[in-house]
């Protein structure tokens, strides 16, 4: 069984100028132990899907128009928010991009993190503080128990992203959700972040649900792929499949538009166009304007998400099943 | 023949205060601390490094966008350190700047058409036709419509403001432009064009760049040669395909190792090959002495603590300042 | 980012100025303010008595120093809407004329705070050499309080409507400096700045396109302030006697005035009251919706 399941998930934003649904009809699948990466650009509403998830988007503006998360067996978009508030941190845990402004600058890291424990679970203040140590030290933040009364600014931005960490993993997450967790780090900082994701998924086997614009950071880490554009997941794939058959256009173009170390390249396939307003997308498949292979076709009716293999799908009329 | 751009021991110390407003204690922050390079004419030279390297602060010195605290710089065989303010502001058409930010890097009360033609206007020019017609060959040539000259710039896409900076910079004709990290705002999808773009101009204009960034493979992509810089100090520097195969400094290797696989099939392999750096990278108020980069260094001998590697050059046009690498 | 960030930011998008609307910033800002609520509240109000001020002889033809004083502490009524004072003057007269006097003081402290408020605060923005020692006395004379500072002024120079409007506007004048040259700091490290000194752009061409246009919102919204500030200052200092000399009227002098009557007469010093409230918070409206379509930190960024 799986540990989370999103069916027909639709959010949608109240705006000045109407309602703007920020991903739509979004379905998907997370096993247990299983890292899954989402990857797409700005407004293609990853960032949207986690939110709504955890239950994090403030209604209003946002609501969940339709479908439904189940996680572990309950219906997340049914639950109170006192019920929900359980569920974060102990069944799901979420570590955003900005480590600085995710945590509380008045507050010593110690504090924060002892904090989240309590909330969770019934710990004398001397077993809250070892366990605090401990999961610090797991983390990668060295001599621990001396830092736990540094204040988030006295830390670098790697370490912030470690702390952020440690207080998703205070609670032994089943899921943990990543939304660009390297972003604002620096290339080795990113790859011991990175390094580190994938050690605690070994040895806690908690599901990781990874968010980012980076192909090589999916690369890197993801079992399964989900691409989004404009709103929709284009294409789902297991790793493998997406890097040696991406089959959608888009995903094709996320591939070729990056330089890559390995090989030499006298021009970048650049795509032709820019990301569609979230409040006039495009008639059809949003991908169409953008889109070398268009056809008439393409421009009236928004694509289904269609079997290529098994497990690899991908939500374009052009796609020639293998 | 004369490089474009000779930078010599350049130096840019800023005063900086730090801990609570009490306890201040001034430092001394060594942005850029005794680096020297060379930009030939009509090449891409890549410069790579961590947030607060003083990469940045480098570009902007070399074409006196910051003032120099130390160091000479000769543009075209000509000192421009000593200039007076009206020579420098003659000499400014031949060196112009591109941004990151394609939100901040453009006046949100101007038009597109008054954007571009600024630096025009400053130089002399009048706002009649042949000026008008300058900034339409200029949209012309960044690909962007003619309609775009009365619009402003909240009503363009990042990349499409990107554009207009581009344009900006380019109208004077100038011979050196600082890319300061260009597509690192931008989403991938659109990366692409734009470096595509300042390729093409390149060879249109013959155009010389200093290409910032953080992403070693776009520097790789469009750079002739590369030098890598860490904490103020440049440790190497090298042609392209001689630094990202045979990258000498330990630091380079590093941060090489660090860039994410390009296929999943890679990452095993990656991982159990991976220099791992340890740690973070130390404060520059604060700098560790000898080497920089010993406190991270796997390599890390005694001499590294104690003695600043002096720059050697052991293959022809490769320089590197480490222990390791004795001068030859 | 965080959760309310997203949210905020995926409506922001949503309700950015769509691609191919040519509108100007400028009548895109002005759209944003007529379907501001508080904004229209606020212009209502402070129209009334800007067109009450500026109409004063045609809707009040009676002379507010004519002493009449058979006709003294009539109770408002139909010959003298607001009833008359202790000299039988026409309250409905001297009220609209004391409009008038409020709202020319008014805008001269703000006049004189927007011309030498921009210019000590652009100076010290802009140059650090000068931002020390100009600071440094902005900061002295913002350490009194503004009106202690105004009724020293006049207490020096002696009462008059001229040194009332002096003494108000060097009392507020280090507040917008201050102000001024807060974002004069940001804007000057702004890349569109440093592309026009890339570009060769000398310091009077980078302020007057680049730093002052841009600068304008958050001064636009202060003196708004300023001006409520500014009349409720003038009534202080005529209300004790620092500011127009008698008979001018003023609503500080009438309510001065109307002080001892307040039993037998509560009209006199009522009526200037509540005008001066009306004005004081229309303006504030004013200036809040100002706040919320002009100031940047406020507004959802697309």
């Amino acid at each position: 069984m799986s540990l989370l399941k999103v069916e027909g998930l639709t959010t949608a934003f109240k705006t000045s100028r109407g309602e703007i649904t920020a991903i739509e009809d979004v379905s998907f699948t997370l096993g247990e132990r299983e890292i899954l990466g989402i990857v797409g650009e700005s407004g293609s509403g990853k960032s949207v899907t986690a939110l709504t998830i955890m239950g994090l988007l403030p209604n209003p503006p946002a609501r969940v128009a339709s479908g439904e998360v189940r996680f572990d067996g309950k219906v997340l978009t049914r639950l109170s928010d006192t019920r929900m508030q359980k569920v974060r941190g102990s069944g799901i845990a979420m570590v955003f991009q900005e480590p600085m402004t995710s945590l509380n600058p008045v507050f010593t890291i110690g504090e924060q993190l002892m904090e989240t424990l309590r909330a969770h679970e019934r710990l004398s203040p001397r077993a809250q503080r070892e366990r605090a140590v401990e999961i610090l030290t797991r983390v990668g933040i060295p001599s621990a128990a001396q830092r736990l009364g540094d204040y988030p600014h006295q830390l670098s931005g790697g370490q912030r992203q470690r702390v952020m960490i440690a207080i998703a993993l205070s609670c032994r997450p089943r899921l943990l959700i990543a939304d660009e967790p390297t972003t604002a780090l620096d290339v080795t900082i990113q790859a011991q972040i990175l390094d580190l994701l994938m050690d605690l998924r070994d040895e806690f086997g908690m599901a990781i649900m990874i968010i980012t614009h980076n192909m090589g950071v999916i690369a890197q880490t993801a079992d399964r792929v989900l691409v989004m554009y404009a709103g929709r997941i284009v294409e789902e794939a297991p790793i493998e499949a997406l890097f040696e058959r991406p089959t959608h256009p888009y995903t094709r173009g996320l591939l070729e538009c990056v330089p890559s170390l390995d090989q030499d390249r006298a021009r970048l396939a650049a795509i032709p166009g820019t990301l569609p307003d979230p409040a006039r997308r495009p008639r059809g498949c949003r991908y169409a304007p953008r889109c070398a292979l268009r056809i008439e076709a393409c421009t009236t009716a928004i694509p289904p998400l269609l079997g290529i293999e098994a497990e690899h799908a991908a939500a374009c009329i052009r796609a020639i099943p293998a | 023949m004369t490089p474009l751009v000779d930078a010599v021991a350049l130096e840019k110390h800023f005063a900086s205060g730090e801990g609570a407003l009490l306890a201040r204690r001034a430092g001394r922050l060594r942005a850029v601390d005794g680096v020297s390079l060379r930009i030939a004419h009509g090449e891409t030279l890549g410069l790579v490094g961590e947030s607060g390297c003083g990469k940045s602060t480098l570009g902007r010195l070399l074409i006196r966008l910051t003032e120099p605290s130390a160091g000479a710089i000769f543009f075209e065989g000509e000192e421009i350190t000593r200039l007076s303010t009206k020579a420098l502001r003659e000499k400014r058409r031949a060196m112009q700047i591109i941004f990151q930010d394609p939100y901040g890097a453009l006046n949100p009360r101007m038009s597109v058409e008054d954007i571009i033609m600024e630096p025009l206007l400053i130089h002399g020019a009048k706002r009649d036709a042949p000026t008008r017609q300058k900034v339409s060959e200029m949209l012309d040539l960044v690909g962007l419509p003619k309609h775009a000259r009365d619009r402003f710039p909240h009503e363009f896409s990042g990349g499409q403001r990107q554009r207009i900076g581009i344009a900006r910079a380019l109208v004077l004709r100038p011979k050196l432009v600082v890319c300061d990290e260009p597509v690192s705002a931008l989403d991938v999808s659109v990366q692409a064009q734009i470096v595509n773009l300042l390729q093409d101009l390149q060879s249109e204009l013959r155009l010389t760049y200093l290409f910032i960034a953080h992403d070693l493979s776009v520097v790789k992509h469009i750079s002739n040669r590369v030098a890598v810089m860490y904490l103020g100090k440049l440790v190497e520097i090298a042609e392209k395909r001689e630094l990202y195969r045979k990258p000498l400094h330990p630091y380079t290797q590093a941060l090489i190792a660090a860039v994410p696989v390009a296929h999943p099939a890679n990452r095993a392999s990656a991982r159990a090959g991976r220099v791992r750096l340890p740690g973070d990278v130390p404060s520059a108020l604060h700098p560790p002495t000898g080497c920089r980069f010993h406190t991270r260094c796997p390599h890390a001998m005694a001499i590294c603590r104690a003695e600043e590697p002096k720059i050697a050059e052991p293959v022809a046009g490769h320089h590197v300042a480490c222990h390791l690498i004795g001068p030859s | 980012m965080t959760p309310l960030e997203v949210g905020a930011q995926a409506q922001g998008e949503a309700s950015a100025e769509a691609p191919g609307s040519r509108r100007r910033p400028f009548v895109a800002t002005l759209g944003r303010l007529l379907r501001h609520r508080l904004f229209l509240t606020g212009l209502c109000l402070f129209g009334i008595i800007v067109l009450a001020a500026a109409f004063a002889p045609i809707i009040a033809p009676e002379d507010p120093n004519r002493l009449a004083m058979r006709f003294k502490f009539l109770p408002p009524g139909a010959e003298y809407p607001f009833g008359t004072d202790n000299f039988g003057r026409s309250q409905w007269s001297r009220v609209i004329y004391g409009a008038q006097l409020s709202i020319a003081m008014g805008l001269a402290v703000v006049a004189l705070n927007a011309v030498f408020g921009t210019l000590i605060g652009a100076l010290a923005g802009y140059f650090r050499r000068l931002d020390d020692p100009i600071m440094r006395v902005n900061d002295a004379l913002m350490a009194f309080p503004a009106i202690l500072l105004a009724i020293g002024i006049t207490a020096v120079l002696g009462p008059s409507t001229i040194d009332a409007v002096i003494a108000l506007a060097i009392a507020y004048i280090p507040r917008t400096a201050r102000i001024v040259r807060a974002s004069v700091i940001v804007l000057r490290e702004m890349e569109y700045v440093q592309a026009a000194i890339a570009a060769g752009a000398g310091h009077w061409r980078i302020l007057r396109h680049h730093i002052l246009p841009n600068a304008m919102a958050p001064l636009i919204v202060q003196l708004s302030f300023l001006f409520a500030y500014a009349v409720l200052s003038e009534a202080t200092l005529s209300f004790l006697g620092l500011g127009a000399v008698p008979p001018t009227p003023t609503w500080g002098n009438i309510m001065a005035q109307g002080r001892q009557y307040m039993t037998e007469a509560p009209w006199i010093i009522t009526i200037p009251g509540v005008a001066l409230m009306i004005t004081v918070l229309g303006l504030n409206l004013l200036g809040d919706g100002l706040r919320d379509v002009l100031d940047p930190r406020l507004r959802v960024q697309p």
